[in-house]
């Protein structure tokens, strides 16, 4: 009878031990998303709720390897021109309307050709699709794109119900209907987004919350207070200042993975008059440049040796990197030769434009006092951002402080930035050899071919040197002690399958 | 009455439409394009233009501003560029919590302000009234986004008594409510009570040396009554109409308040609309600010009249 | 920016013989002492600032990222290793000139405006104040920071806008005290001897809305301090590496934790300068007040 009770006593704990209550997970963002349209939405913080709402046909794993989500297979055909994507049986979305070929097939029209999608460029190879069979679309190209996977990873690839985003149109965003592990209840604009569990969704036994709660608090002091309130319990972009503080506090964990993406100096080698200066017309100078920061300090001044020190578009640690051209030490000595080579002995100026907020106002002053100490005199304009951009765009500018997000697939970090007329290029840099490479790295599927064609295309731009690169920020995660199972992922975003949290 | 009011309204009607104008042609005199920020990273041109053709931006400035005009008239203000969202509908969420905020401040301030001015001035010259003064003042010297930060450092991190951001509809949850704004509007209600108090020390002390005061006094009436019955009651009239115009000047100061607690209001609309060129949302804000304002002061011109009717028209 | 002017700021108008005993009620006016002195201290400080023995704003040290107060830099140092007394002390000037300069222009452009409503009445008066009370409705920041956004992120460009938002105070202003002075029984018989306009503005109304103008620049100069530290706060006012108050605690706020000196010192530097001036007006005005309240 005694072991009866300490049985049932047990029993009764280990049931109540925690998982699975009444949960709602409230995680801290750093800005508002925008629309909640995935071919209309333009934000990183977007893309964090879609992680919780709109599944996509594939994922990647922190290895940036392409795994099944809405498709469990897909095949080329031997030249590269047609892909067949087979897809998961049973799923439905959120409002009951089943997953199918037609919904794959309405959703890359509606990227395709919806007026004011976003992702157009993202499928610009998609040249016509046909439905075999509810299970089955076969997807034509009209030239091979080796992107295109990587592509439906993200927000190109992410599923809508057709029958919602029809009736809705262009109002999608104000009630979203997809996939995911959660159903879009409620939204307040700058306050929060409600998120609530989707009972149907496919794999609801790795789902452990009844709601997520999305909250945006831009000041990242103030969102840090608030997880240690106890108003939060999971934050993202924790400040990489207060590492240290939150490394010392018991009752937080802390998680890292190295972003896809890089921070650095585009300098003006070819748009428009602007282009007519000493660092614009002179490569010499721009190699100076590099040379004339120390990027480690850098990385240990501002943010703490958080980040990653960084010279090329990809981080160290990524398989694209191009292992000849290591990160540089600082050389002040080689970069005053390399000026007094160009012709600059006595110095040189440089006007760099910034975004007026703190981190790269901070950034760029180190680099200017590191610069001016080889003879290169920076001054500093700070700008709002919508000011930089457009300025950036026109060619109004001598050389802009600016970073790129990061996509899975390594074109995405370089052909659009590099190539000549590419959509980004605002440097205008034109290299016919460059293109040429860029351009058939994007046609083969081998990775041993592709690397080499990267490889050589970064050897040349070592040269060029069109972006000084100066480090690739690193997504920094801060949780409460009772979040478990968090696994931090370089695309930054937050995949909750798997993660529970204890009372 | 009704004929001034009504005189006061008609009055009003150019300053308003010369507000929006103005408004409209500096938005659209700022630099950078909303349109290229709107487009996201990629910034495909095909994207790009029909994004202009969409929100007109291709149009010359009056036109704009004409089917601006045209649509506020029958109540559509347009939509936000950035969610989508229609102007009118972002307003009014944010409104109420911007004006929580307000009213909790200004209770804050009038509970320390008036009695605080009450005391310095029946006891002027005391080091009673030269410590309310240097208290008042320093009220007004404090930068209140600096005073939001210690506190929120000092209330919600080390002691936890408060929450350290966010908001919470009174509808849904009171007690929240109020321990959420708590702070915020001890933050804005102190650069306030500062004026309060000063205006009601002015009124009181004018009104102490008053003849109905005095002769109050030679009637021999105890002296808590001469002060609340009669000097404060008279005083309290310039305070009033005082009270209803720093109302506005309580919604601009929650700019910077609204920012560092993260309140979903009004200020932090503003700021984050001209930061993104959300040019239909900063044009709707300033519009009903400017309405609200020139209301408050005819409300204020209005109660003047109604307490004091010995004043004379201007 | 209050666009309540201060009680007694709007004084009776001042015959002319009783100015002296201003000077005598100054002195003996605490209060004004008080903030006399840490005004000056300040301005003082300001101009010294290239002679005093600190290090230069600008110079980093690598090593010495956010230390706390020491012996080598009193108030500690900030985010990139740079002295933050130094920096106090150059913002200092910052701070300063953009509460002069932000006042002068708007009292340079309000004041005559302000007078000539008063003095012409009629449609002018008509035009100038609608105009006003199209400004004042713009709530103040939200006018600074659009202005700011158009000019260009500057310490001037924050000075332009803080200045053109100040203005309508000024015109109310002297609007008022222009229409009281023009009803006095002097000016009355000074015109019907004769005098013209320059002579009346001149010789009666100038000096006697000077004294309250006064004290409202006064008062004007502590708002305009907060002003510039709340654009510099939104990143629209001085620039890096220029150092400024409101710019300081701007960044210092990413630091509360790990060094809070760097917030705590420039906030009391703003309190101090701006709780100057506000004594001084107070100071000037029971100075000036030709009533013995």
């Amino acid at each position: 009878m005694q072991t009866l009770k300490t049985l049932g006593l047990a029993a009764l704990l280990a049931a109540s031990s925690g998982l699975v209550h009444a949960q709602d997970l409230r995680i801290g963002l750093q800005e508002d998303p925008d629309v909640l349209d995935p071919d209309q939405s333009r934000t990183f913080v977007g893309r964090i709720v879609y992680a919780s709402l709109c599944d996509k046909l594939v994922d990647i794993t922190p290895q940036l390897e392409i795994i099944p989500m809405l498709a469990t297979g897909w095949e080329w055909n031997a030249d590269g021109t047609e892909l067949t994507m087979t897809l998961r049986d049973g799923v439905v979305f959120h409002d009951g309307e089943p997953f199918n070929a037609e919904a794959v097939a309405y959703n890359l029209n509606r990227s395709k050709n919806f007026e004011l999608s976003r992702r157009k460029s993202e499928v610009s190879s998609v040249e016509s699709w046909e439905v075999v069979d509810d299970t089955t679309i076969k997807i034509s190209l009209a030239a091979p794109d080796a992107t295109l996977i990587a592509q439906f990873a993200d927000r190109a690839g992410m599923m809508l119900s057709p029958k919602a985003a029809e009736e809705a149109g262009e109002e999608f965003g104000l009630n979203p209907v997809c996939a995911g592990p959660f159903t879009f209840k409620e939204r307040i604009q700058q306050d929060r987004i409600v998120l609530e569990k989707f009972a149907d969704y496919y794999r609801a036994d790795e789902i452990n919350f009844d709601s997520v709660t999305f909250l945006p608090i831009p000041d990242t002091t103030v969102r840090l207070a608030n997880l240690r309130a106890g108003d939060l319990d999971m934050l993202e972009r924790l400040a990489a200042t207060d590492v240290p503080s939150v490394m010392s506090d018991d009752g937080l964990t802390m998680e890292k993975a190295t972003s896809l993406g890089y921070q650095g100096i585009t300098v003006n080698v070819g748009n428009g008059d602007r282009a007519n200066t000493p660092i614009g017309t002179d490569s010499r100078v721009r190699r100076a440049l590099s040379l004339a920061i120390d990027r480690a300090a850098l990385n240990q001044v501002v943010f703490e040796g958080a980040f990653a020190a960084g010279n090329q578009p990809y981080p160290p640690d990524s398989p694209w990197f191009n292992t000849a051209f290591p990160v540089p030490e600082r050389d002040v000595e080689a970069a005053k030769a390399l000026l007094a080579d160009a012709g600059f002995a006595d110095g040189v100026d440089v006007e760099v434009q910034v975004a007026n907020n703190p981190v790269q106002t901070q950034v760029m002053q180190v680099v200017q006092a590191m610069a001016a100490q080889a003879g290169i005199n920076i001054s500093l304009t700070a700008k709002e951002f919508a000011t930089l951009l457009s300025d950036q765009s026109a060619g109004d500018y001598m050389a802009s402080q600016i970073g790129w997000s990061g996509r899975v697939d390594p074109d995405g970090n370089i052909h659009q930035f590099m190539t000549t007329g590419g959509g980004i290029n605002d440097s205008k840099y034109s290299n016919p050899e460059v293109d040429t490479l860029l351009n058939e790295a994007r046609l083969s599927n081998d990775t041993a071919d592709r690397k080499e064609k990267y490889d050589a295309a970064l050897a040349i731009l070592q040269e060029d040197s069109p972006i000084v690169y100066l480090y690739h920020q690193v997504w920094i995660w801060a949780l409460d002690n009772n979040v478990l199972g968090f696994v931090p992922y370089p695309d930054g975003m937050i995949r909750l399958h798997g993660v529970s949290m204890t009372e | 009455m009704l004929a001034f009011i009504g005189r006061r309204i008609l009055i009003a009607i150019p300053t308003v439409i010369l507000i929006s104008i103005f408004v409209f042609t500096l938005q659209h005199l700022l630099p950078g394009d909303p349109i290229l920020v709107m487009a996201g990273e990629e910034r495909d041109p095909a994207v790009i233009e029909a994004l202009r053709e969409k929100y007109r931006m291709n149009d010359p400035i009056p036109v704009q501003y004409l089917a601006w005009a045209g649509a506020a008239l029958q109540g559509d203000l347009g939509i936000s560029l950035r969610t989508q969202q229609p102007v009118l509908e972002l307003i009014g969420g944010k409104l109420p919590v911007t004006i929580q905020l307000a009213v909790m401040a200004l209770i804050i301030a009038i509970l320390i302000g008036i009695p605080a001015g009450v005391l310095s001035a029946y006891r002027k010259g005391t080091w009673i009234d030269w410590l309310a003064n240097i208290v008042a003042l320093s009220g007004l010297s404090v930068p209140n986004f600096w005073l939001g930060i210690m506190l929120i450092l000092l209330v919600s991190v080390k002691l936890g008594w408060l929450p350290a951001s966010g908001y919470m509809p009174l509808s849904e949850d009171p007690m929240q409510s109020i321990k959420v704004m708590l702070m915020p509007a001890f933050v804005l209600g102190t650069g306030i009570a500062a004026t309060l108090m000063r205006h009601t020390r002015s009124a009181m002390l004018s009104v102490l040396k008053s003849d109905y005061v005095r002769t109050a006094r030679a009637k021999g009436l105890r002296e808590r009554v001469v002060l609340v019955k009669h000097a404060l009651r008279n005083a309290l009239v310039p305070v009033v109409t005082v009270i209803t115009l720093l109302f506005g000047e309580l919604l601009a100061g929650a700019v910077l308040t609204e920012q560092i607690f993260t309140i979903p209001g009004f200020g932090k609309l503003v700021v984050d609309a001209v930061f993104n060129r959300d040019y239909a949302v900063v044009q709707g804000i300033v519009l009903c600010t400017g309405i609200g304002f020139i209301a408050m002061n005819i409300l204020a011109d209005a109660a003047y009249r109604v307490l004091n009717p010995r004043m004379s028209d201007q | 920016m209050t666009a309540v002017v201060d009680p007694q700021v709007l004084a009776d108008p001042l015959p002319p013989r009783r100015r002296n005993r201003a000077w005598e009620k100054f002195r003996r006016n605490p209060y004004a002492l008080l903030g006399g002195a840490v005004v000056a201290f300040f301005l003082i400080v300001a101009l010294l600032a290239p002679i005093l023995p600190v290090p230069g704003p600008a110079e980093t040290d690598w090593s010495a990222v956010r230390k706390a107060p020491s012996a080598a830099h009193p108030f500690g140092t900030d985010e990139i290793g740079r002295d933050v007394l130094s920096r106090m002390i150059w913002g200092a000037q910052a701070s300063l000139l953009a509460g002069v300069v932000s006042v002068a222009i708007a009292v340079l452009l309000g004041v005559p405006l302000g007078m000539l409503a008063g003095y012409l009445r009629g449609w002018t008066d008509a035009v100038i104040s609608r105009f006003t009370e199209a400004l004042l409705a713009a709530p103040f920041l939200i006018l600074a920071i659009a202005l700011a956004a158009f000019l260009g992120p500057s310490l001037q460009n924050a000075m332009i806008a803080i200045g053109l938002s100040a203005m309508p105070i000024f015109i109310r202003l002297a609007r008022a005290q222009t229409l009281s002075v023009m009803t006095e029984d002097y000016v009355e018989s000074a015109r019907a001897v004769g005098i013209g306009h320059l002579g009346l503005i001149r010789r009666y109304i100038l000096p006697n809305i000077l004294p309250p103008i006064i004290v409202q620049s006064t008062l004007t100069i502590a708002t305009a301090i907060i002003a510039e530290a709340s654009l510099s706060f939104l990143g629209l006012g001085q620039q890096p590496p220029a150092p400024s108050w409101g710019a300081m605690l701007n960044i210092a706020k990413n630091f509360l934790e790990q060094a809070p000196w760097m917030a705590l010192y420039p906030g009391i530097a703003i309190f101090l300068v701006v709780l100057g001036f506000n004594l001084l007006g107070d100071g000037l005005r029971d100075a000036l007040d030709p009533r013995d309240t």
